[in-house]
């Protein structure tokens, strides 16, 4: 993580050593540790295998309880919080990305994660998606996509394929899908990957790649919705007689061009990083805002900058 | 304008110079004239001779340009609004001259540009008229450029000329203004300001001169609404916020996001007012109160966001600076019709506390107080400041800021066990540990919007939901108990009681002055706790036959205001009506008045 200090930097010295490496002197935490509420997902949802990932890489790296933030909006994947034993926040509808971007921006020392399914992320939440990649804020953020509202019992997602047969559309969907890969790459996200839950290691692999990414990071996860959308992703899983076609070993990720027509590929796709820059984060721009700010005021408390202010107006 | 003596005329040609304890000057001219830089100056000199002022002023909603009014009450005495009259009116335009003569008072002088101002003769009766080719002289001042620059500094100082003003004190007041820029730019500013100043108007009418005003203990600093609350803010310890553009809020965002990085704090421009309340949130739920705000439509659209704070207890602090509704509405006008959205807006039970402060010092430590009261009972607070306050400029006593600015960084030591919606405590007040503090049993809470037991997790219990919303309703509840009496303005017992909110105070209290100055029995109070309310108010109205609220809101389906609604629901007294207007302008003294008296003279005289 890049950005220096910011206003809500850790009172104590302890916290404030604690950066985002792994943790050296506690134990690792074992998975028993890390799980909180059992899930309350369908048996046989994708959605499990994506919250055992996020276990394995929290033990795998070594990350402390009080260092992960797991925040999320409104829906199935979003119940991911209650299962995690670290701080999190279940908020509203569509909003889950700027209420992490308020945590991200005001805490360097958090790891800030979000976890969203397609209609949170794309349908109510589309704005602050778009608006989250362009400033480059520091946070991940996985799109558990199923192509199908879950939560309220199927109704037509903004990622449903023409066609699917839906509560809302019993003839079958008739407005044409939002690509999250192209999406995201559009705004600006500066680390775009995609993987299926069926493939545990590579979702796993992703995971850590995009936490490791100094800037927005993106993953579309394909997680399948076995209630509402029986084998949607089968043509992606080997063993369902489908394929996994991983990002070509030729492909730049610094490509932009070439990420998004990878991204236009027809179902299955490819999975891996399709897009992977750096960029100053708005984490880092705002920190140096900071810095050049709090250099004409050096040794002066509060008080007194605000005392300088007021003289002016008198 | 109150002569309290008139002197003889000075030697020569000038004419008489009276004293005068205070003055009503209106300023109209088109709004890239500079106007609001002269009421600014007006402002600011009174601030630094000890001199009371409160000014009022009008932008047009249009984009560039357009009619604009301001208008500077000065006085040696307490100046509580800005005057239902001017004294003197400045016209730039024809249009100024036309549409603001009648808020002359009969016998005041119009100054008016003659090279743009072509007089009438029906008016030249009831008004002095006064007619200086303010263009073309100011052209010949500075220097013949063919643009209008200049021509607001030679209307001030013909305006110094006339109130005997403070000639070096102004002259520094324009220099520090204009410092910075190009050595022309003040030198040019300087010589249209000498210019206007030595133009003899003091052989045309009258010049006047204030009395001297009373001594103060402390230095006065000037400011307008806006800034006050910005800075009350950074006073409060809060070092993150996030919002989006809107009138007349848009000032406060503008001020935080320049001065909040001095402080090693953070403002975020958000893509909308949804996101802008979701990233104070987040920022709460991570560490500090932090803050967010708009302004109507702005309101409307975080209520959601903000039923999550109330529903996860979060502290959260929303500036609502009022304008006209519904809808997009009056946008640069003013109206006090948002209280129900403060109180009531957003789905379910959702206790909140809103706070109103009444003139522009009030908002800098309404702003404080907002922030710990959120941070003591964990609690999102309204902040309801309107488009008179957050625009009209005002001098008060320069706070103690060593004493009332505030560390409000969280503690992170960590703790061994941590319930964020503990039901054990009676008022209902848990304890808020941050997001990153280490708890040492290793069971984490999660903040959240649905129903959830004391760890935060999800439940349909009914008990649970019945003891979750009586802790929220409790925090309210025991905040009510700590609030101060509010005090009656003028004798406990009386006939009419007006009560007043947020930006009223001034007119209603100046009522009040001049009703009991002609022998009316009335008193006023003034509600800065709106929710909850303050106790002991069933007292003070026992005391009154009537009780009129003062609001600029509509009167209702029922006939009561939306505090007056509030009133008569908490109390049940039906004597408690409605003095309401809807015009999208400040309460004229005369309006409040004139409808007070009206139940004075209606036979309800006390004993």
């Amino acid at each position: 993580m890049s950005a220096p200090q910011t206003q809500n930097a850790p009172a104590h010295p302890a916290s404030a050593n604690a950066v985002p490496a792994p943790n050296t002197e506690r134990k690792g935490l074992t998975k028993k540790e890390i799980a909180a509420d059992h899930p309350t997902w369908c048996p046989g949802c994708g959605d499990f295998s994506v919250l055992a990932l996020y276990f394995k890489m929290i033990e795998k790296r070594r990350l402390e309880h009080e260092k992960i933030t797991t925040i999320s909006g409104i829906g199935c994947s979003s119940r991911f919080p209650y299962f995690v034993q670290a701080h999190g926040a279940h908020y509203i509808h569509g909003r889950s990305l700027p209420f992490a971007s308020g945590v991200a921006l005001s805490r360097p020392d958090l790891h800030v994660f979000v976890f969203g399914g397609d209609g949170d992320l794309f349908s109510i939440g589309g704005n602050h998606f778009t608006h989250t990649a362009r400033k480059n804020i520091k946070l991940t953020c996985v799109a558990m996509d199923n192509w199908v509202y879950g939560l309220t019992k199927k109704q037509t997602s903004p990622t449903s394929p023409l066609g699917f047969k839906s509560k809302t559309d019993v003839w079958g969907a008739v407005d044409y899908p939002i690509n999250p890969m192209k999406q995201a790459i559009a705004a600006g996200a500066t680390f775009v990957a995609r993987t299926t839950h069926s493939n545990p290691n590579h979702v796993l692999q992703m995971m850590e790649a995009a936490m490791d990414h100094d800037g927005f990071s993106f993953i579309q996860c394909l997680s399948e919705c076995v209630e509402f959308y029986e084998g949607a992703f089968d043509a992606s899983n080997p063993r369902k007689g489908g394929i996994f076609n991983a990002v070509p070993t030729t492909h730049d990720v610094a490509d932009e061009v070439a990420a998004y027509k990878l991204a236009d590929a027809a179902f299955p796709g490819y999975f891996g990083v399709f897009y992977n820059v750096t960029k100053p984060t708005k984490n880092a721009k705002e920190a140096g805002v900071n810095a050049a700010a709090a250099g004409k005021f050096k040794g002066l408390k509060d008080w007194q900058i605000l005392q300088k202010t007021f003289d002016r107006m008198k | 304008m109150s002569h309290s003596s008139a002197s003889p005329g000075a030697s020569g040609a000038e004419a008489k110079v009276s004293t005068i304890n205070e003055a009503v000057i209106r300023i109209a001219g088109n709004s890239q004239d500079g106007i609001q830089a002269i009421g600014g100056f007006l402002a600011r000199l009174a601030g630094r001779t000890e001199q009371e002022v409160m000014t009022f002023m009008t932008i047009p909603s249009t984009i560039s340009g357009g009619p604009s009014i301001f208008q500077v009450r000065m006085g040696s005495g307490e100046v509580l609004s800005a005057g239902d009259e001017a004294d003197v009116l400045l016209a730039f335009y024809q249009h100024s001259y036309e549409g603001h003569i009648t808020s002359l008072r009969k016998g005041g002088i119009v100054v008016y540009d003659s090279d743009h101002v072509e007089p009438k003769a029906e008016w030249k009766e009831t008004y002095n008229h006064v007619g200086v080719p303010i263009s073309s002289l100011t052209i010949e001042a500075i220097g013949g450029t063919a643009k209008d620059k200049g021509k607001n500094l030679y209307a001030l100082g013909l305006l110094a000329r006339m109130f005997d003003l403070n000639l070096t004190k102004l002259e520094a007041l324009i220099t520090e203004r204009f410092t910075g820029k190009d050595h022309s730019v003040v030198t040019n500013a300087l010589a249209a300001f000498h210019a206007g100043n030595s133009y003899s108007v003091g052989q045309v009418i009258e010049t006047f001169r204030f009395q001297e005003a009373r001594h103060r203990s402390s230095q006065q600093v000037v400011m307008n609404g806006n800034e006050a609350l910005a800075y009350g803010i950074i006073a409060a310890g809060v070092r993150f916020g996030a919002a989006y553009p809107i009138t007349p809020w848009s000032d406060v965002m503008e001020i935080l996001r320049r001065e909040l990085p001095k402080y090693g704090g953070t403002f975020v421009q958000c893509e909308d007012e949804i996101a802008a309340i979701s990233m104070a949130n987040g920022a709460s739920f991570a560490g500090r109160v932090a803050v967010t705000g708009s302004s109507g439509p702005g309101i409307s659209l975080k209520m959601e966001a903000l039923g999550w704070a109330v529903m996860a207890e979060m502290p959260l602090v929303v500036i609502n600076v009022q304008r006209g509704g519904p809808s997009t509405g009056l946008p640069t006008q003013v109206e006090q019709s948002d209280l129900n959205l403060a109180c009531f807006g957003s789905h379910g039970d959702a206790p909140r506390v809103v706070l109103a402060p009444s003139d522009v010092e009030d908002c800098f430590y309404t702003a404080i107080e907002a922030v710990n009261i959120a941070r003591t009972y964990n609690v999102p607070v309204f902040v309801l400041s309107d488009q008179a306050i957050a625009t009209r400029i005002e001098a008060f006593p320069v706070p103690d800021l060593e004493k009332v600015c505030q560390d409000i960084t969280p503690d992170f030591t960590p703790v061994a066990e941590y319930k964020p919606y503990d039901l054990s405590t009676s008022n209902g007040v848990s304890h808020r540990v941050v997001a990153g503090t280490r708890i040492l049993n290793g069971r984490y809470p999660v903040a959240t919007g649905l129903e959830h037991d004391e760890m935060g997790h999800p439940t349909g219990s009914p008990k649970l939901h019945m003891q979750m919303t009586a802790k929220r309703r409790r925090k309210l509840q025991a905040l009510a108990d700590t609030l101060p009496v509010p005090k009656v303005y003028g004798p406990p017992e009386g006939n009419v009681l007006l009560v007043g909110w947020g930006s009223t105070r001034g007119p209603i209290q100046e009522a009040v002055d001049r009703a009991r100055a002609a022998g009316d029995s009335v008193s006023a109070l003034h509600l800065k706790h709106l929710n909850p309310l303050p106790p002991g108010l069933d007292n003070i109205f026992s005391g009154f036959n009537m009780v009129r609220v003062v609001e600029m809101n509509d009167e209702g389906l029922y006939g009561f205001g939306q505090l007056a609604g509030l009133l008569r629901a908490r109390y049940c007294d039906p004597k408690i009506t409605g003095i309401n207007k809807t015009d999208g302008l400040t309460f004229k003294v005369r309006e409040i008045l004139e409808r007070a008296r009206a139940d004075v003279t209606a036979g309800m005289r006390k004993l």
